[in-house]
């Protein structure tokens, strides 16, 4: 039944629009991961980054995409808890846990199940078009899982088209740059500079103008 | 479907299996790096010929829809190369429903709407929207810049879906699709040809500031070989006669040329060299409706001052 309707969601509205009314120009789209586990690391600047990288999957695989979005936000009513973990199929995430419960047990066994995650490591949307310093999580699903591979996915454009704190979407192109694949790094320090460089290294090839 | 526009779709499927075979034989005989590029270009040329030819074929509703989408998703190219503010995106907005108006107004073959919506209506509508939101900060720029994208993607490609509605008994071989179908052919040729010609005898730059690659034997081989195509094609295609149609074809070959430079140069100002990746091949749908900005108007207005 989840299934169902997240397939539905997908087809008549994310795909249709994502088509039409946005679009995306991808840099190496051959580098997305197929199968898992894997995480998807992007830069984030509008609700839209989530539906475009979910409707780069054909509908078959939806159900292995998970985004890993934060509690306080996304389960603050009913109404968006039931869309958000049955629509979106999100991986819930304390950002602040309580003592003696481990907020990352359930994305652990998401990867152990084979699925493909995706992660926003500024932690939220920020001001549209520009990239916060990354937290640390990321890392710490990485020591846990040393041999998943992260690829990091750099987005522009979709800031534009629904920044933080707007209601009306308005038509762009977004751009999307794909990263090789990489492991944990051995430390967090060392993990959380290759990301840094592997995003700075996709920042280079794209032209951007700061959007005020 | 009238008659002569039955038989230019069939040569120009025809058209399409001649390139196809000679990229091909290219390939078998003279293979060269350039050949995966050729032939994801010689497919999308099949792609969009055949959504061309469908369109206009079935009928003027879906043609129109067809060309309103064009606009859109050539604005759309254009809104995202561009630096936009912030404070415009409901400015943009704006912009994006004059498309609807725009093809609608030519659906009812409203001529008088159709020529004055974007270059009156339009024009001053904008910059009052932007005055509303207030931000005045890079106002005459946006003003400048969001107009002109219009005008491009929008006021211009939509002459060439007006050949389509214009009276059938003026040109009653051919209709306006044939029209429409003869201005599309001839600019596509062009571009073709000017490739051509410049990659058989290039040497001589014609405009190397905008486009390096861009030669004197490409211009003059393209603009020439399309008059002569022009001459041949123009009596069976469009109410056009005698000197007129060496004249439509003139008008085609030089000033697609000055519509794809105009792109090119927009390009470089930017620093990007395609408009975006919708067409294997050939880069954004401003990459390939480039010329047409030029051609569509320029061609429309000919035939109707001579003919309409």
């Amino acid at each position: 039944m989840q299934r169902t309707l997240q397939a539905l969601f997908f087809i008549l509205v994310v795909k249709p629009l994502m088509a039409v009314v946005l679009g995306a120009n991808i840099r190496h789209p051959e580098r997305m991961p197929t199968h898992g586990a894997a995480i998807l690391v992007a830069n984030h600047n509008s609700h839209l980054d989530t539906l475009l990288l979910m409707s780069l999957y054909p509908i078959s695989k939806l159900h292995k995409i998970r985004p890993v979005a934060a509690a306080d936000y996304f389960m603050r009513n009913k109404f968006l808890a039931w869309f958000a973990l049955n629509i979106m199929h999100i991986l819930p995430l304390e950002r602040k846990p309580k003592k003696g419960v481990d907020p990352l047990a359930h994305i652990e066994v998401a990867l152990k199940n084979g699925d493909i995650l995706i992660l926003f490591p500024e932690g939220s949307r920020g001001e549209p078009e520009r990239r916060e310093p990354f937290k640390t999580g990321i890392a710490h699903i990485m020591q846990r899982m040393p041999y998943t591979l992260v690829t990091a996915i750099f987005m522009q454009g979709l800031g534009k088209a629904l920044p933080k704190g707007d209601w009306l979407p308005v038509p762009f192109f977004a751009d999307m740059f794909v990263a090789e694949p990489f492991q944990w790094q051995g430390g967090k320090d060392a993990t959380m500079i290759r990301l840094e460089t592997e995003f700075q290294a996709l920042e280079k090839q794209g032209r951007f103008d700061t959007w005020s | 479907m009238p008659i002569n526009l039955r038989y230019a779709v069939v040569g120009v499927l025809a058209l399409l299996a001649i390139g196809t075979l000679i990229i091909e034989l290219k390939r078998m005989f003279k293979p060269g790096s350039g050949d995966a590029e050729l032939w994801l270009r010689m497919r999308s040329w099949w792609v969009m010929a055949g959504m061309f030819l469908l369109a206009i074929t079935i009928n003027q509703t879906l043609s129109l829809v067809f060309f309103a989408m064009v606009s859109f998703l050539a604005l759309k190219e254009y809104f995202s190369i561009i630096a936009t503010r912030r404070a415009d995106r409901r400015v943009l907005l704006w912009a994006y429903l004059a498309i609807p108006i725009q093809y609608y107004f030519i659906s009812q073959q409203w001529y008088g709407m159709f020529i004055i919506f974007i270059p009156v209506y339009m024009f001053l509508a904008m910059p009052m929207r932007m005055v509303m939101v207030g931000e005045t900060r890079g106002f005459l720029k946006s003003a400048g810049t969001l107009h002109w994208g219009l005008m491009m993607a929008v006021f211009s490609l939509s002459h060439a879906a007006y050949l389509l509605v214009l009276p059938l008994e003026k040109n009653p071989l051919a209709g306006g699709a044939g029209l429409l179908l003869f201005l599309i052919l001839l600019t596509q040729f062009n571009d073709v040809m000017q490739f051509v010609w410049g990659k058989l005898f290039g040497n001589i730059k014609i405009i190397p500031k905008v486009s390096p690659k861009k030669t004197l034997a490409g211009f003059l081989g393209g603009v020439a070989t399309t008059t002569l195509v022009a001459g041949l094609l123009a009596p069976y295609l469009t109410p056009l006669v005698g000197w007129q149609t060496w004249v439509a074809g003139l008008i085609i070959g030089v000033f697609g040329f000055v519509g794809d430079v105009t792109i090119s140069a927009l390009k470089r100002d930017l620093g990007i060299k395609d408009s975006g990746s919708l067409i294997p091949g050939h880069g954004g749908v401003l990459d390939r409706v480039d010329s047409l900005t030029y051609t569509a108007p320029l061609f429309f207005h000919y035939v109707y001052y001579f003919c309409y």
